[in-house]
């Protein structure tokens, strides 16, 4: 019940990015979400996609260091208190969030919220318990 | 005029260049038949060149000799090559190896005396004497250059001050109240202090500070005119390595015209490096030396790995001893920053240790305006080693830079980068970039 992030190490140069972004269109893949983390040499990409094999593919024989990452896409209510409902699920159960972004999608009424988390399944676990709705990789990418 | 210029041994200094030459063959008949009985790896050397010390009659017979590198103290390290039993010994210093072990030096009373006398013969040929007061800024410890500069000072009777490398505002502070005539220590570190005197107001012009001795890294000719326009002094040029005795194997007079070189102890050659030909006076190439004197730790034709040139022209100072042009470069891959030799291989050893596998590294050397020698080690991020938590990329970064630092005792600069496909594909990686001007 997980999905995959596609995660790019990428050098604080200009044009980096704009290289990243053209390599993912050649490919054809479309970018659900996206997140940087930078430090001042460089920074961390990490991507939400349509079609994560095949931007994987088209970013590594670009020349890029890149890796998937098993995350948690979590539907939430787009509303205030929205995201901060998901996220005391996760840390009242002792768990330790790496790091989280959320995008609003096409889905109705309804926002994403995807975790990093390291122990995947006790999050799930808390999730579920806690009545939220995680979204399998296929809803993931459909959105 | 050579009656006039400063000098510590002037016998020696300016010998008649023939009787020079009989006291070198002298000293090489003796090292050559004490290596011999003493140090096993020299006996098997010479055998296996088929040279028995009888066939050493003098200095002409230097090119039959088998020669020594930095492998040869390895592989018998830390002790092996030492020429007298351990109880004679009476200091060890050590310097960066090629990979993680050191290269280690001894020294008997003997070594000990022959190296105040040599530095005493370089501080005095740039004008230093008795009631001079010579801070000595060259880091003390395993690196010769404290030590050695210490006790060459003590010998000239100068009052030494202590000071050892850092601590930049304490040095400007001890150097203004102390009346501060003699400085040693790096070039780097002298734009260094002259930077930051200038920061706290200080007047160089107005100081007594009259010579400096700088070493231990390269550095060029138009670095001189900088450190001599910053702290208004004489900026002479020493030359040594711990594997000869340390500093103190050549010096510069105030002519600034090349280094002389203390050769009735230190004979000096320069080779081809690729074919290990003997080249004459004047032509480029590699410096050799075969320690004339030395008792604890004697080298036959030691190979420095540095490249220049022995000046076949008398100075006009009037000495006799020849000079070596300023270092222009290595015939290895070794860089020497803020004094510290370093190694690629020995960046590739902690990058092999902490990956398992051997990452691609760059090294950027830099030198800022005024400034010290920066190194800066560049590591590209494989998929392995790559994580999307930036806290574990910037642990690793940090566990980098902090083992180079317990290895080669310098701090360095670490950088993640992405892999350079296109340069390795050209052929074999350039490890080093060396942004410092070290021209002439």
């Amino acid at each position: 019940m997980t999905a995959v992030q596609i995660s790019v190490f990428l050098e604080n140069k200009s044009g980096r990015l704009a290289e990243v972004t053209n390599a993912l269109a050649t490919a054809g893949v479309n970018v659900r979400a996206l997140s940087l983390a930078e430090t001042i040499d460089y920074g961390v990409l990490r991507l939400i996609v349509d079609k994560p094999a095949e931007a994987k593919k088209a970013l590594a024989s670009a020349g890029f260091t890149v890796s998937e990452t098993e995350v948690i896409a979590v539907e939430m209510p787009d509303r205030p208190g929205g995201l901060a409902a998901v996220v005391n699920l996760v840390t009242q159960s002792g768990l330790n969030i790496e790091y989280l972004y959320a995008f609003v999608g096409q889905r109705g009424e309804n926002a994403v919220v995807i975790f990093r988390i390291d122990d995947v399944e006790a999050a799930i676990t808390a999730l579920k318990e806690g009545g939220s709705r995680i979204l399998s990789a296929d809803e993931l990418s459909a959105i | 005029m050579s009656e006039n210029t400063p000098c510590w041994n002037r016998p020696v200094e300016f010998m008649a260049p023939d009787q020079l030459r009989a006291l070198q063959s002298e000293r090489l008949r003796d090292l050559v038949g004490r290596v011999y009985e003493k140090v096993p790896r020299y006996r098997q050397k010479l055998d296996a060149a088929g040279v028995s010390p009888k066939d050493i009659e003098g200095i002409e017979d230097l090119s039959r000799l088998p020669f020594t590198s930095k492998d040869d103290l390895r592989e018998t390290y830390p002790f092996g090559m030492f020429a007298v039993p351990m109880d004679e010994v009476v200091r060890i210093h050590a310097s960066s190896g090629t990979t993680g072990k050191p290269t280690v030096v001894g020294y008997n009373r003997k070594d000990i005396d022959t190296w105040a006398e040599v530095m005493a013969r370089t501080l005095a040929a740039g004008g230093a004497h008795a009631g001079d007061f010579l801070q000595n800024s060259y880091g003390y410890g395993l690196f010769t250059g404290g030590l050695g500069a210490h006790y060459g000072a003590e010998r000239i009777g100068a009052a030494v001050i202590p000071t050892s490398g850092g601590q930049t505002k304490r040095q400007l502070q001890i150097m203004q109240d102390f009346g501060t005539t003699v400085l040693c220590c790096t070039p780097s570190y002298a734009l260094v202090i002259g930077e930051a005197g200038r920061d706290m107001g200080i007047d160089f012009s107005r100081l007594p500070l009259r010579v400096g001795f700088f070493g231990a890294e390269p550095w060029s000719g138009s670095m001189r005119q900088e450190i001599e326009a910053s702290l208004h002094c004489h900026a002479l040029d020493i030359y040594g390595l711990s594997e000869i005795i340390g500093p103190g194997v050549g010096y510069e007079c105030l002519d600034k015209s090349g280094l002389h070189i203390n050769e009735d102890h230190f004979y000096p050659e320069i080779i081809n490096p690729k074919t290990g030909e003997t080249l004459p006076d004047g032509q480029m190439g590699e410096l050799v030396f075969t320690t004339l004197t030395k008792e604890a730790l004697p080298l036959l034709r030691y190979r420095t790995r540095d490249i220049t040139r022995i000046i076949p022209e008398q100075c006009p100072c009037g000495r006799t001893v020849r000079r070596m042009e300023r270092v222009s470069g290595r015939s290895d891959d070794m860089l020497i920053i803020r004094g510290v030799n370093v190694f690629p291989s020995q960046i590739e050893e902690v990058l092999v240790g902490i990956e398992e596998t051997s990452p691609n590294y760059v090294l950027v050397v830099d030198r800022k305006p005024r400034g010290m020698d920066e190194l800066e080690v560049q590591v590209e991020v494989s998929s392995k080693m790559f994580s999307d938590e930036m806290s574990k990329l910037e642990s690793l970064s940090t566990r980098i830079g902090s083992e180079i630092e317990n290895i080669l005792g310098l701090r360095v600069g670490v950088r993640l980068v992405e892999p350079r496909m296109l340069e390795r594909s050209m052929g074999k990686a350039k490890r080093v970039v060396d942004r410092r001007d070290l021209g002439q």
